[in-house]
């Protein structure tokens, strides 16, 4: 018997293989950090507070993306229509603020709400028809979510009323996009949510803005996604999907309903990150998604998750997601013409594939 | 001869001291089965008992019917005539979810495990249970579902050195092995085995048929279908062969031959 046991031991090429894999799971981390030190060392104020927050702040957008994306990708699927998604609840967002404001009390105080409920709640139906069409008629993800690529696009412009985005007048919807939760000034001390009026002969720029609005929704967002996948049933249920379909099925696991879940979530938080937007920029603007969802699809894969499905975590997308907004960053600090960072974002995902590949080595001996 | 039948098993589980009166009946009793694909019989009104504690070898040539009939059991087919009684009480399964929440447990050579998960989560996959984190949030309960884990592996005698690795990583008895033990942490009232052995190497064909016993011994009855003579002569209590849909001979094991059973499958012997 205790023969038996030694046998059905692991053999050793697995314990041989150990630091390979710790590189290969890890390598994400270290790519960001060598990239950090990079940038550090040759771009003058990359290594500041406010530029590490820039990129955070800039970086909040792509990653309410990537947040759905992994979780449409864990479970073997991909959303191709977030970028849209998520113009088109830009627009909505717009258009709704813009026919509310005036026409109810408390000025913004209530319009606004509203108009992101509307929003969202709108903005969350490419997720459920993408849902439907996936889950229960079995239409293959990359078709379903491509035909709502171009819905999502088309309904954007038309919303819009013509292809130029909608603009917000409305006073005060720019200062709660680009507000902060705090501000230090010497002269002043800290502030809560408003720039403070700084005595005669302090100078502005010594003003320290800390966290900004778009950045403190995707950190909560971030902090959910990640308790959902990896806390809860509903994770386990997207890995267990993604892993072996036919096994959560038999397992009794919800198949149709947990695919719908998924992408209604992802088109969620597209639909989030396009009223993010419009806090923001001020405008409505239907293709405002369209630069992100290859960066979102990158950040995903870049942090080690696989597009076959039952592989990825929230802490490799928000990797994922930091790597590609560094190198923009930094090659912009360093004095690199602008379109090399297509090129560099470009070879990390294919970098990244390579490493999930050799990683699939390793761990399948 | 069926009396026979009827009384070795009873003494077996007296033996497992499992014995009231009450469980003295059949676990399962398959009833002039058919099933038909177009002009085909699958299954040719086939009849079949299985006692408590007991493991019928289900033998059979490729296309006997095997596989249809133990599908019929386990409710992937409906059948077209004959009845199925489970536990005393004729059943109808729409779905094989309903046969295993009856407690018919069937293991698949695809096994049905996410290879991506590790083995609690395995387990527990579909049922996990959750405790509340601040009073409102449902999260899971990963340390019972550790400890669980490792009290049914423990009682089956598997031993699996890193539970927290993917299914993936295990070899490909383990994997069996945790299949199994899903099964018997779920209260597996029947186990439909189909060519457990099939992909394994020596070791764990051993190390798997232990487990078919350690079933028996638990007083699990188990179908097992094999094209593996050795494996039906080490554990199986009783052999059922099928030839072209129909049940053509039933033999204890212990009063029978490799050279008879083999005869009855191709049809050089009568049954």
């Amino acid at each position: 018997m205790a023969k038996m046991v030694q046998q059905l031991a692991l053999p050793a090429a697995r314990v041989k293989s150990r630091p390979l894999e710790i590189v290969s799971r890890f390598w994400s981390w270290l790519f960001l950090l060598l990239l950090l030190l990079f940038f550090s060392l040759t771009g003058p104020g990359f290594f500041s507070f406010l530029n590490l927050q820039s990129i955070a702040n800039d970086m909040a957008l792509a990653l309410l993306m990537s947040l759905g994306q992994t979780f449409v990708i864990i479970a073997a699927g991909i959303d191709l229509s977030t970028g849209f998604t998520m113009g088109f609840a830009a627009v909505i967002e717009a258009v709704v603020l813009n026919a509310l404001v005036g026409r109810l009390p408390l000025g913004l105080g209530l319009a606004l709400p509203l108009s992101i409920l509307i929003a969202l709640g709108v903005g969350t139906l490419p997720g459920l028809v993408n849902g439907i069409l996936i889950g229960r008629l079995r239409v293959p993800p990359f078709i379903a979510t491509l035909g709502m690529y171009g819905i999502a696009r088309g309904l954007g412009f038309i919303f819009s009323g013509g292809g130029q985005p909608v603009s917000v007048q409305t006073p005060g919807v720019g200062d709660i996009g680009n507000g902060y939760l705090l501000y230090y000034h010497p002269a002043v001390g800290f502030s809560w949510l408003h720039a403070p009026l700084l005595p005669p002969g302090a100078r502005p720029r010594d003003l320290i803005s800390i966290l900004p609005f778009p950045l403190i929704v995707a950190i909560v967002a971030f902090l959910l996604c990640y308790w959902l996948l990896s806390r809860t049933r509903f994770g386990r249920h997207t890995y267990a999907l993604g892993g072996a379909p036919e096994a959560a099925r038999r397992a009794g696991i919800p198949v149709a309903r947990q695919t719908l879940k998924l992408y209604m979530l992802s088109a969620f938080l597209a639909s989030v990150a396009g009223v993010l937007y419009v806090l923001r920029f001020t405008n409505g603007d239907a293709n405002a998604g369209d630069p992100l969802l290859l960066d979102s699809i990158a950040a995903v894969v870049i942090g080690g998750a696989s597009l076959f499905g039952g592989e990825g975590t929230m802490v490799g997308t928000l990797i994922g997601t930091l790597i590609i907004y560094v190198i923009q960053n930094g090659l912009v600090i360093i004095g690199i013409d602008p379109y090399w960072q297509f090129v560099a974002i470009g070879a990390v995902i294919i970098l990244a594939v390579l490493m999930d590949q050799a990683k699939a080595r390793v761990l399948n001996r | 001869m069926l009396e026979e039948k009827a009384q070795l098993p009873k003494a077996e589980i007296e033996q497992a001291g499992l014995g009231s009166a009450a469980d003295a009946r059949p676990v399962l009793e398959v009833r002039d089965l058919v099933k038909r694909f177009g002009g085909l019989v699958a299954v040719d009104h086939v009849s079949l008992v299985v006692w408590p504690g007991e493991v019928v070898g289900l033998l059979g040539d490729n296309g006997a019917g095997k596989s249809t009939l133990i599908k019929v059991i386990s409710g992937v087919y409906r059948p077209d005539g004959g009845q199925l009684l489970f536990e005393g009480q004729e059943v109808s399964f729409a779905s094989p979810m309903e046969a295993r929440r009856r407690g018919i447990e069937t293991i698949y050579q695809d096994l049905a495990l996410c290879e991506n998960l590790d083995a609690p989560a395995n387990i527990f996959l579909g049922r996990e249970p959750v405790r509340r984190r601040w009073g409102f949030l449902k999260e899971l309960d990963d340390r019972y579902m550790l400890q669980e884990t490792q009290h049914v592996l423990e009682q089956l005698d598997i031993h699996i050195p890193d539970l927290r690795q993917p299914i993936r990583q295990l070899s490909g008895g383990q994997r069996q092995s945790v299949a199994i033990a899903r099964a018997i942490y779920w209260n597996a009232r029947l186990m439909i085995m189909d060519e457990p052995t099939a992909a394994l190497g020596v070791a764990e064909q051993q190390k798997v048929l232990e487990l078919v016993r350690t079933l028996r011994a638990r007083g699990v009855p188990v179908i097992l279908i094999s094209h593996n003579m050795q494996d039906v002569f080490a554990v199986a209590d009783r052999v059922v062969v099928m030839r072209r849909g129909q049940k053509v001979g039933e033999r204890r094991v212990a009063e029978t031959t490799t050279n008879e059973l083999v005869g009855l499958m191709v049809g050089a012997e009568r049954a």
